[in-house]
């Protein structure tokens, strides 16, 4: 709940309800980009999600240093990830 | 993984630990807090500690937002559950936190209908999907969740959703900070601020610990290198005379905070007149709750919450260890009646929990740093 996982913009959508598709460890998922209006996000940005919400725009090192320090945290990193794969906010 | 393997570099952590040594005057101890539950599990999981010198030590503060949630308020929301037509949802990390009656896993073997949710979003559609029942989202954390939790109120006001609502447990750091710095029990020369709950809130909140109380923050990245930076700029700060705010991961975390995400803030919660904390008792103005505007989405105020305070188990040293005035090591259950399996206390049971952290890396990491040293 507490852990920044990385993801990269693939598309936004535009349905009016903040929506972006992304991809989290290589899986495209749909995350709330409400929170980061003022960023302009485009697709190829990086972004650090929490439950489910984009909470600030990373650069690509940052990114992966976060997806490095993610997987060494193991069980709560694995336990995240499949909590993520049951999720659909869509 | 290149950029890592440059941030990670054990000679490069070994150079600043000599700079770190270089500024400590000889005969004074340092003790340093951070209150963020991931860089406690850095600090465990490469072994940081080993990198210092004997008198700079590291204290663990209520960094971990599951810790911190008292026995009575999992009983609350387990009433809740008990109403018929209620569908609960939680965070996983919430579901194997012991509440005076059982946890929320004991709760749903014996009939709840209790579901683990990754978002509050999930929570929302689960609302959506079952308009003949009564959703409710058990909210917990920092800052970093609350807007979350506040971005999905507003939705579900949008949507009109009638059948979704929050138990609402946030919390609030600066109380937090400002309560261990009020206790008689421990001496701090600094703190080491929290990543994520400072993208929200920004830097400048914590101005009063530099200001009013005389102590540096220097808000920190969670690679180890960052905290032994952090470290290296607190030290500096002493050294120099110094007393600021100053931010080392500002890569990732603006001075102002994400503006966005404090409007949702307050435009859906306000702070409660206190809230009891665990090991920490009741603390003022340190939580938050659902505005009078959004009360059809308040849980509290739509069923009736027992409210019930439940004393922690006697053998449990939680409280001290929440503090920082025990390390984890150090509490009489440890490792022993309390393991990650079989947790007494929320410590133990949050992987971000100091004493969960110690558990699965601590005690192997003074190995490894020898190894580092040999390599």
């Amino acid at each position: 709940m507490c852990l920044g996982i990385p993801g990269e913009v693939v598309e936004l959508l535009d349905d009016g309800r903040d929506l972006a598709m992304v991809s989290v460890a290589g899986v495209r998922r749909a995350v709330n980009i409400g929170l980061l209006h003022e960023e302009k996000l485009a697709p190829g940005d990086w972004i650090l999600i929490h439950v489910g919400f984009a909470l600030s725009k990373i650069d690509e090192r940052e990114a992966q240093a976060a997806l490095d320090w993610l997987h060494g945290v193991g069980d709560a990193y694995t336990d995240e990830l499949e909590a993520l794969a049951t999720s659909d906010i869509t | 993984m290149r950029f890592v393997d440059e941030f990670r570099d054990a000679a490069t952590a070994r150079a600043l630990a000599t700079k770190i040594a270089g500024l400590c005057e000889p005969g004074r101890q340092y003790k340093f807090m951070e209150v963020c539950g991931g860089h406690t599990h850095t600090i465990y999981k490469h072994g940081l500690e080993d990198y210092l010198p004997e008198t700079v030590s590291l204290v663990h503060g209520p960094g971990c937002p599951v810790c911190v949630i008292p026995m009575g308020r999992v009983d609350d929301a387990i009433a809740i559950a008990e109403h018929p037509d209620v569908i609960m949802t939680s965070f996983g990390d919430m579901m194997r936190v012991p509440g005076g009656r059982g946890s929320f896993f004991d709760s749903k073997a014996a009939g709840t209908d209790i579901r683990m949710v990754y978002s509050p979003l999930d929570s929302l559609k689960i609302a959506r999907n079952n308009p003949d029942k009564q959703v409710v989202f058990m909210a917990i954390g920092f800052e970093t969740t609350a807007p979350s939790t506040a971005m999905t109120v507003l939705r579900a006001a949008q949507e009109k959703l009638d059948n979704f609502s929050i138990f609402c447990n946030h919390v609030t750091i600066i109380p937090a900070i400002k309560a261990i710095l009020d206790s008689p029990d421990l001496r701090l020369d600094g703190f080491i601020g929290p990543g994520h709950v400072s993208t929200v809130i920004g830097c400048k909140p914590y101005d009063f610990i530099s200001a009013q109380e005389g102590k540096p923050l220097v808000c920190a990245g969670f690679e180890p290198l960052d905290i032994l930076q952090s470290v290296y700029q607190l030290l500096l700060q002493l050294k120099e005379g110094r007393c600021e705010v100053e931010n080392q991961y500002s890569r990732v975390v603006p001075w102002d905070g994400n503006p966005k995400a404090l409007e949702v803030i307050g435009e859906v919660m306000e702070l409660r007149p206190y809230f009891e904390w665990r090991g920490l008792g009741f603390i003022s103005h340190s939580a938050l709750q659902v505005r009078e505007k959004y009360a059809s989405f308040d849980a509290e105020k739509i069923f009736n919450v027992p409210g019930v305070r439940v004393a922690d188990p006697k053998a449990c040293q939680c409280g001290e260890v929440l503090k920082g005035v025990l390390k984890p090591w150090e509490c009489k259950v440890f490792g022993t009646a309390c393991t990650p399996e079989t947790p007494i206390g929320t410590c133990m049971v949050s992987s971000e929990g100091a004493c969960a952290a110690y558990y699965n890396f601590g005690r192997f990491s003074r190995e490894r740093v020898k190894e580092a040293t040999h390599s």
